[in-house]
């Protein structure tokens, strides 16, 4: 089975999307930028589902089990003879899956945005950037090597960097797009050492052999990795803990997702894109490449557990207070994410899985539904919106959709996956379940909470609006998007993907549904008293909540703690004594060594009176002398 | 056709451009002696390649002639991989620098003669393989950059040139301790004293001789690239050189500091680079973080670049002191690396003055909007200095990261993860001056927005200039494979 000749290929047409239209993007390519990226995009995603069908259905399993292949390697850097980073394609379950989500995803937002950027002057810098992304994501879910996959990684973090400063003169884009990069930076820290670590002790950075060496019986590899310790704790765990820590922050977990609601600053079909769908679940991508390797670490587990648990529903209460809709679309996506991570936790690998596939379809078309109604009233803001189901329907019912997928309800996407992912959390950890079944109904709550303040409330002050709904660029990808975040709940996912490949079908016993539907259906109902009809119900709610509600308005104050972190303790308390340091001491110490010795000030003059030529030779010759002096004595 | 002519080509051009009048035959004189010399420059890696074996001689296209019989000096050149690889970056370097300097007015003879002269300077001591003659020509490096400084700088070029060329002159006098050490301490077959690098290797020095010289030969080198605490000539140098004075000064004479600490110092030394490598690694990691963060604090463009320039080079020395294979691998990529990442930066920042006339993060900004080429070029090199993959920071680094790494001692280990740390404090330095300058609201102090709108941007000189830097930044970072191949010992 010969995948290597086409499979490239997937990658590389966003790329040289990228090339072309980074190149020569002015003139020839400015008007038809998007057409261009858009095909380009459109036969990758023919590619992927080609891929994907001939995967699963033509080649099939062998001995039970889909089988991982390598459709591609060469060695990129050579480290030692051992050691080397390979590019490589690996083809497998769950990156087969990823290639299909990742393009079609991409390629929705690529045509929702001919309509949507339209008239902008750097559109070809737009779709170059898109291709960079996609090429990069593409990269990253088809890494074969650890080493691979943080290349890939990185690249996805400088595209995202590049998309939301895309309106690089707004001042609010440009620090959002800094932050998301520093703040991913710090988590690619941990990302580093971990690969250093488990490179070091494997002797591998292969994904297939890195868990072959770890998880045979007798593994000599892991041994040494518990064997060892650093401050009480086992090599082995600090490894793992610090690749999920590098996962945590590209995922937005707490304490580090502060850089994603800020993201929100690009231009909305990117936040779609990166910020919902594809980059964001890289964490979750990770951990699950790894996953025979952190099963092996029970702390670590429990560690991913909690702060998925923890993110989940602190993003869900947070998103309950915003009024930027795409900050609120932003805290759910936190949340949800949390959801696949401990879903990862708790042995959950097809479950988080497929959460991961249902929510990159639900939240893409609730992104790109945000963008139309953006598109249309010129605001992010809840407040001056309302009504507008009468003016735009398509955006409204497409929006419902992806609503009720969210919130778990029958038969919509999100429901299926999950129930799964409930199902885990039932099936080993009470509290994180009951603390997940409260969390889905506070997602009901607040996503028709946005959903009422948008399309329902008040009706629309002020109409401004001369285009009508949109072009039907808009309108398509969020009809397609629609009926998959109908119909993708469907697929037997476990079918496909699932831990050590072992078929983990099972159906989930009607009773077990009860509850989490009747939470979503709770919160519903609440949003719907509160926001349905305008009234004064939640300002007087607010009130009540004095103090809580501030602190859960202001996120926490987390902001403010790592303003307080950089700016008083890294800032001033370490940058600003190195410069100083080096300023006065050091270079104080080698001025006043050159004054001492040679009596520099006075030599100033010989300079200002053209002879320092015969000054640096004095200076010189002395110095030879005295090494003469200096090697006759130590020789002689 | 020998490797002599990469001294000769540098020679004959320099003799001239002392004979042509007139700014015309001047620059065009200069530009294509560095343009055959880069042509030449890949000839001979031809040559190399053709020629190379894994035999265990690696030093190939030897040239060797008596130059000064009663003290056995020889001139003798050959090149191995490593120096291969640093001609390559001097010969994009000099082309680079030549062309951003196009516009020069100000004795513009005598300004490309000094650029070609510091040029054949460091082909001379990259392809050395007599210590005196690798003397020789790292005084002739020297030399050259107080007067570009002294005379095309700016700002307090008097007192930065005079810091930089007595900073220079100590560490080549350290140097010199150190060569005239090893010379004495060596005995060949004949009796005689021997300044031959291969000869010196195969005699083995005894330990106790090395452990005295072998600080002389690696602080005295070390001074050039920048070693802490010896690194405060970096910042004011750069900072008052002419632009190509500032890309030569740190694409290509820092470099001969990390390679004379690798070439001389630890390869010939080698116990002494173990005993001491603690030291090294010590010294090598306060460089990388405590210039990372002074960095930080800096407002001006050239001070930021020199600074973050002490911190790179702070991997160089840390890979020569981890003493890994891998490690030493590492150090070679990141000086080719930084050579012309750095090149590119001081370039950009150059195109930048030149049109704002100020340096001053805090008085430009947005220049996005008016300066595309420029701002982007900018950004390459902002993003090669945070180490983004696909360039050849990323590449560089690791490598060093990952021969690190490779030493099991706990402080090693400590020191290897401080200096991944810096990953993150880079990205903060850069991405704030790429924040002010490049994006945002446009801004240029004493100029209006109409006047600042009307900024032009790169001409073709700056821009040929940037993307033959641009060209080698990317071709490492995507296929670094040909460069490691090339360097492998």
């Amino acid at each position: 089975m010969n995948y290597a000749s086409y499979i490239a290929l997937i990658p590389l047409l966003p790329l040289a999307g990228f090339v072309i239209l980074g190149l020569f993007g002015k003139k020839p390519f400015a008007r038809s930028a998007g057409v261009i990226g858009t095909l380009l995009i459109f036969i990758s995603t023919l590619l992927a589902l080609y891929t994907a069908y001939q995967y699963f259905f033509v080649a099939g399993k062998q001995h039970g089990i889909y089988p991982a292949v390598k459709a591609l390697e060469f060695t990129w850097l050579q480290f030692s003879p051992g050691l080397s980073i390979d590019m490589g394609l690996l083809i497998d379950p769950a990156s087969v899956m990823m290639l299909v989500v990742v393009t079609f995803v991409s390629l929705m937002v690529h045509i929702f945005s001919i309509g949507y950027m339209k008239g902008e002057e750097r559109l070809s810098t737009y779709y170059s950037f898109l291709g960079l992304f996609t090429f990069s994501m593409l990269g990253l879910v088809l890494s074969t090597n650890i080493f691979q996959i943080y290349i890939f990684w990185e690249l996805v973090g400088v595209s995202s960097f590049l998309l939301i400063g895309f309106y690089y003169d707004r001042p609010a884009a440009v620090a959002a797009a800094k932050k998301a990069f520093i703040v991913t930076r710090f988590a690619d820290l941990g990302f580093l050492i971990g690969i250093l670590i488990l490179a070091f002790y494997s002797g591998t950075l292969d994904f297939g052999t890195l868990i072959q060496r770890l998880t045979e019986p007798g593994s000599s590899a892991l041994a040494q990795l518990k064997g060892y310790g650093f401050i009480g704790i086992p090599v082995f765990s600090w490894a793992l803990a610090l690749l999920f820590i590098g996962g945590a922050g590209k995922s937005a977990m707490f304490p580090l997702h502060i850089w994603l609601p800020d993201a929100m600053e690009g231009p909305t079909p990117v936040s779609a894109l990166i910020h919902a769908a594809t980059m964001v679940v890289a964490g979750v991508y990770l951990v699950a490449r790894l996953y025979p390797v952190f099963v092996l670490d029970v702390p670590v587990l429990q560690l991913i557990t909690w702060v998925g648990v923890i993110s989940a529903f602190l993003a869900a209460v947070i998103a309950c207070t915003q009024t930027d809709i795409k900050r609120v679309l932003a805290y759910s996506t936190i949340s949800q994410i949390g959801y696949m991570l401990f879903a990862l936790g708790l042995a959950g690998y097809t479950a988080s899985l497929f959460h991961l596939f249902t929510h990159a379809f639900f939240k893409s078309l609730l992104f790109l539904g945000a963008g139309a109604v953006i598109h249309y009233i010129h605001t992010n803001e809840m407040g001056n919106m309302g009504g507008l189901r009468k003016y735009m329907p398509v955006t409204h019912i497409t929006f419902l959709i992806a609503c009720m997928a969210i919130a778990g309800i029958p038969p919509f996407a999100g429901f299926f996956s999950k129930e799964e992912i409930l199902l885990t959390a039932w099936q080993n950890n009470q509290p994180v379940y009951y603390i997940a079944l409260l969390t889905s109904g506070i997602t009901a709550f607040y996503m028709f909470r946005l959903y009422f303040s948008i399309f329902w409330n008040k009706p629309l002050a002020h109409n401004h609006n001369h285009h009508g709904e949109g072009p039907w660029s808009m309108k398509f990808p969020l009809l397609v998007l629609a009926l998959a975040a109908v119909v993708v709940g469907f697929i037997p996912f476990a079918h496909y993907i699932s831990a050590g490949q072992q078929a983990a079908e099972h159906t989930i016993p009607i009773s077990f549904s009860i509850a989490p539907v009747a939470m979503a259906l709770a919160g519903i109902a609440l949003a719907y008293m509160l926001y349905y009809k305008q009234n004064e119900r939640p300002q007087k709610l607010a009130t009540a909540m004095g103090g809580l509600y501030r602190l859960v308005r202001q996120k926490f104050y987390f902001d403010e703690l790592y303003l307080f972190v950089t700016k008083k303790i890294i800032f001033n308390g370490i940058a600003k004594p190195a410069a100083w340091i080096d300023k006065h001491l050091v270079d104080g110490l080698m001025n006043g060594l050159g004054r001492a010795t040679t009596g520099i000030s006075e030599r100033i003059k010989a300079w200002q009176s053209g002879s320092v030529q015969s000054y640096a030779l004095y200076f010189f010759g002395g110095i030879v002398a005295l090494a003469a002096v200096f090697i006759y004595w130590w020789t002689g | 056709m020998s490797l002599s002519l990469l001294i000769i080509l540098p020679l004959i051009t320099a003799v001239a451009l002392l004979l042509c009048n007139g700014l015309k035959p001047v620059r065009v004189v200069a530009l294509t002696g560095a343009v055959v010399q880069l042509l030449y420059s890949f000839y001979v890696l031809l040559m190399y390649h053709n020629q190379r074996v894994f035999d265990g001689t690696p030093m190939l296209l030897q040239e060797n002639h008596v130059w000064f019989a009663p003290l056995n000096i020889h001139y003798h050149v050959g090149v191995d991989g490593i120096s291969m690889a640093m001609i390559m970056l001097t010969a994009f370097v000099t082309v680079a620098g030549i062309l951003v300097s196009w516009k020069i007015e100000k004795l513009s003879k005598e300004f490309f003669f000094l650029l070609t002269l510091l040029s054949m300077g460091a082909y001379g001591f990259f392809i050395s393989l007599d210590l005196f003659t690798l003397f020789f020509f790292l005084e002739i490096a020297v030399i050259p950059k107080f007067l570009l400084i002294g005379i095309w700088g700016s700002g307090r070029k008097e007192y930065s040139a005079m810091k930089l060329a007595l900073m220079l002159m100590g560490g080549s006098a350290l140097v010199f301790v150190g060569l005239a050490g090893l010379y004495f301490s060596t005995q060949t077959a004949g009796g005689e004293h021997t300044f031959n690098m291969l000869q010196i290797a195969q005699l083995r020095i005894p330990p106790e001789t090395q452990l005295i010289f072998f600080p002389f030969a690696f602080v005295g080198f070390g001074i050039f690239t920048a070693l802490f605490p010896f690194h405060t000539w970096v910042p004011d140098g750069h900072s008052s050189a002419p632009t190509a004075a500032s890309m030569f000064l740190a694409g290509i004479s820092m470099k001969l500091g990390g390679y004379g600490c690798l070439r001389v110092a630890t390869l010939l030394m080698p116990d002494a680079a173990h005993a001491y490598s603690w030291i090294i690694i010590l010294l090598a990691t306060v460089a990388i973080i405590y210039g990372a963060f002074a960095t930080m604090m800096q407002t001006d463009l050239k001070y930021i670049n020199a600074y973050s320039s002490i911190s790179h080079c702070g991997f160089v020395l840390l890979g020569i002191g981890m003493m890994t294979q891998t490690a030493i691998m590492g150090a070679v990529l990141q000086m080719v690396s930084h050579g012309l990442m750095t090149a590119l930066f001081f370039a950009a920042i150059g195109m930048l003055y030149e049109r704002t006339h100020t340096r001053e993060v805090a008085q430009i900004g947005g220049l996005l909007k008016v300066m595309p080429f420029i701002a982007t070029v900018f950004v390459i090199a902002g993003l090669c200095s945070l180490g983004l993959p696909g360039l050849s920071g990323f590449v560089a680094e690791v490598t060093v990261f990952m021969g690190s790494w490779e030493n099991a001692d706990v402080w090693y280990r400590l020191a290897t993860i401080l200096a991944c740390a810096s990953i993150v404090v880079t990205a903060v330095y850069i991405l704030r001056a790429m924040g002010k300058v490049i994006m945002g609201p446009l801004q240029v102090e004493g100029a209006s927005l109409q006047q600042a709108g009307a900024l032009g941007d790169a001409g073709w000189n700056e821009k040929a200039a940037a993307g033959l830097l641009i060209i080698g930044i990317i071709a490492i970072g995507v296929a670094p494979f040909w460069l490691t191949e090339l360097i492998k010992q």
